[in-house]
């Protein structure tokens, strides 16, 4: 019997991403890709997986048929179940056939990424396994009755594992950004206002744009630019002087000011505010931004600690996992 | 206005805009296009993807690659290299078969209306003329087009019509447009052509490239049918000179 993973229920905004369609904006194309790369990259790795099924607040319930599957989840702090029973937020678990796992919003994070130890039978477009709902590219999103076919699952592990990536603490410090392309659209009190006011992640926030509630912003030189391209993190300003934050699913240009530019490594974090939840920004320089990419990636790069979830989160048991051969090497 | 030398603007840590203008202009645009032309040719490594605008080029760097100085130093001497070199890039140069008929192109009348002219007259003028295929943007396949007669120039709608038909041939503020997609929009639907400048059935799935040089033939709605029904089944229907 083919091994599937059967989507039981689904909130909106649950979609299959792998790292995005890259290389074709230039025709128009959106990238796509995971909301939160950091976390995308912690269950990914640690099941040797491509791509993952990004969930949303909304929740989802998944169940394995054909085959026992070995699963990886991480992202914000969702609330996860076996069957009913508690398990960590991130962690690596093996689902038998007819065993649920149900994902619902937990403490705080806005997505997390559920990965399968198997090759995804769905076939790519333009290269890429991403779904943008907009563009009608990638697999639909994931609904209740939805059925994903599997290829080569790998063997589930004997016990859950607790899933530790150190590059995954949040912390409330202020959101880091670039000032610019933009920002000589702006007078120098509406660039003061960005980055000393508390803003608020704003209801109408999704895969394309974070909406930000705060001040007015203001501009000296009119709303309106000549389009040119939009990288995921820049901070647009429109008419309105609401200005909002473009995000995966962004068109790849766009036409009014960028006042700021959100900085890689702060991407993932600004991702998992939920609407609601509040936020400052700091500017930083070009140096600083990318020593902080630097850092994020050596992080990675060391890879996610593994360990039974008796074992607790000292640092002891950790380093007790390592020796045991629960460390997942990220650049395999 | 084209600035004397190009402005590097940071868009992150791993986004460069190389802008040289600040307008919709063939002459900002093509140095755009030299540019892009440059680094598809040949970027340092640690280059990961550009995209032309009207008058910018965004550069995507993975910047633990390359420096955001070395990054501008490579593109100052590439820039360098074509100084007073004026000439838009060689594109390829393309017909595309294009069906005029108010039946089909649903909103020809009223933009001739607004233009003063009937629409014959727009339909003539506006097959009369080459565009630049000046960017992409807002969906896969819809193509920018610079060129269009100064008499065809139209303000966009203040509130956006409906969705268009598909592979619509659309004008508005000054420009052309080929829009494969269905999509709302603020601009006129003056024909449609039967090719698909994006098909993911079909490879290549993009025809056009930013640079390229574009015509369209009028044909009757009967002659649109059957090169729609051809388009179909895969066929490319436009025609192509100067393709590699």
């Amino acid at each position: 019997m083919t091994a599937r993973l059967l989507v039981r229920a689904a909130g909106p905004g649950v979609t299959v991403q792998d790292a995005g369609r890259f290389g074709q904006s230039r025709y128009g194309v959106t990238p796509a890709g995971p909301m939160d790369a950091r976390a995308f990259a912690a269950a990914t790795q640690a099941v040797y997986a491509q791509a993952a099924i990004e969930v949303s607040l909304g929740g989802a319930v998944f169940e394995a048929e054909g085959a026992s599957l070995c699963i990886a989840v991480a992202g914000g702090a969702f609330d996860m179940k076996l069957d009913g029973a508690q398990l960590p937020s991130a962690c690596v678990l093996g689902l038998a056939p007819g065993a649920r796992l149900s994902i619902r919003a937990g403490a705080c994070g806005a997505w997390c990424y559920v990965a399968v130890g198997a090759r995804l039978d769905l076939a790519p477009a333009l290269g890429s396994l991403s779904t943008h709902a907009r563009s009608g590219l990638g697999p639909k999103p994931l609904a209740a009755g939805d059925a994903l076919r599997l290829a080569d699952p790998a063997p589930p592990p004997p016990e859950t594992l607790r899933l530790h990536a150190p590059w995954l603490t949040g912390g409330d410090a202020p959101i880091r950004v670039m000032l610019g392309p933009q920002d000589d659209y702006f007078p120098p009190d509406s660039i003061e206002t960005l980055l000393s006011a508390q803003w608020r992640v704003g209801a109408r926030s999704d895969r394309m744009a974070y909406a930000l509630e705060g001040p007015r912003l203001i501009h000296t030189r009119g709303h309106d630019i000549v389009s040119d391209g939009a990288a995921m993190g820049a901070i647009q300003v429109p008419g309105t002087g609401a200005p909002f934050v473009l995000m995966a699913d962004r068109q790849p240009t766009g036409g009014y000011p960028k006042i700021a530019t959100v900085i890689g490594a702060d991407l993932g974090r600004l991702a998992q505010l939920r609407p609601g939840e509040e936020l400052r920004f700091r500017a930083v320089d070009w140096a600083e931004a990318v020593a902080a990419r630097a850092a994020l990636q050596k992080e990675m790069a060391a890879g996610a600690l593994l360990a039974p979830l008796a074992a607790g989160l000292s640092t002891e048991a950790l380093l007790a996992a390592n020796l045991i051969g629960g460390v997942v090497n990220a650049k395999e | 206005m084209q600035y004397e030398s190009p402005r590097f603007l940071d868009q992150g840590e791993a986004a460069l805009v190389v802008e040289f203008g600040d307008a919709v202009d063939a002459g900002i645009n093509a140095r755009v296009l030299a540019l892009d032309r440059a680094l598809q040719r040949d970027a340092p490594p640690g280059v990961r993807e550009t995209t032309p605008t009207y008058r910018s080029l965004l550069v995507h760097y993975e910047p633990l690659q390359i420096s955001r100085g070395d990054l501008v130093a490579w593109i100052e001497s590439v820039i360098a290299r074509s100084a007073g070199d004026e000439a838009i890039p060689d594109g390829a140069r393309w017909t595309l078969p294009c069906c005029y008929d108010p039946a089909i192109a649903e909103d020809i009348r009223e933009a001739a209306s607004l233009l003063n002219m009937t629409p014959g007259e727009l339909a003539a003028r506006h097959a009369g003329a080459d565009y630049r295929a000046y960017m992409y943007g807002f969906a896969p396949g819809w193509c920018y087009l610079g060129g269009l007669p100064p008499a065809l120039a139209i303000p966009r709608r203040l509130t956006p019509r409906g969705p268009t038909p598909e592979n619509a041939v659309l004008i508005g503020g000054g420009l052309s447009l080929v829009a494969t997609n269905s999509m709302p929009t603020g601009w006129y639907v003056v024909g449609r052509t039967p090719e698909w400048l994006f098909s993911l059935t079909r490879e290549p799935p993009f025809l056009v490239s930013p640079g390229d040089v574009v015509r369209f033939a009028p044909v009757d709605a009967t002659t649109f049918a059957a090169l729609e029904a051809r388009a179909a089944k895969g066929e490319i229907v436009a025609r192509c000179e100067s393709c590699e």
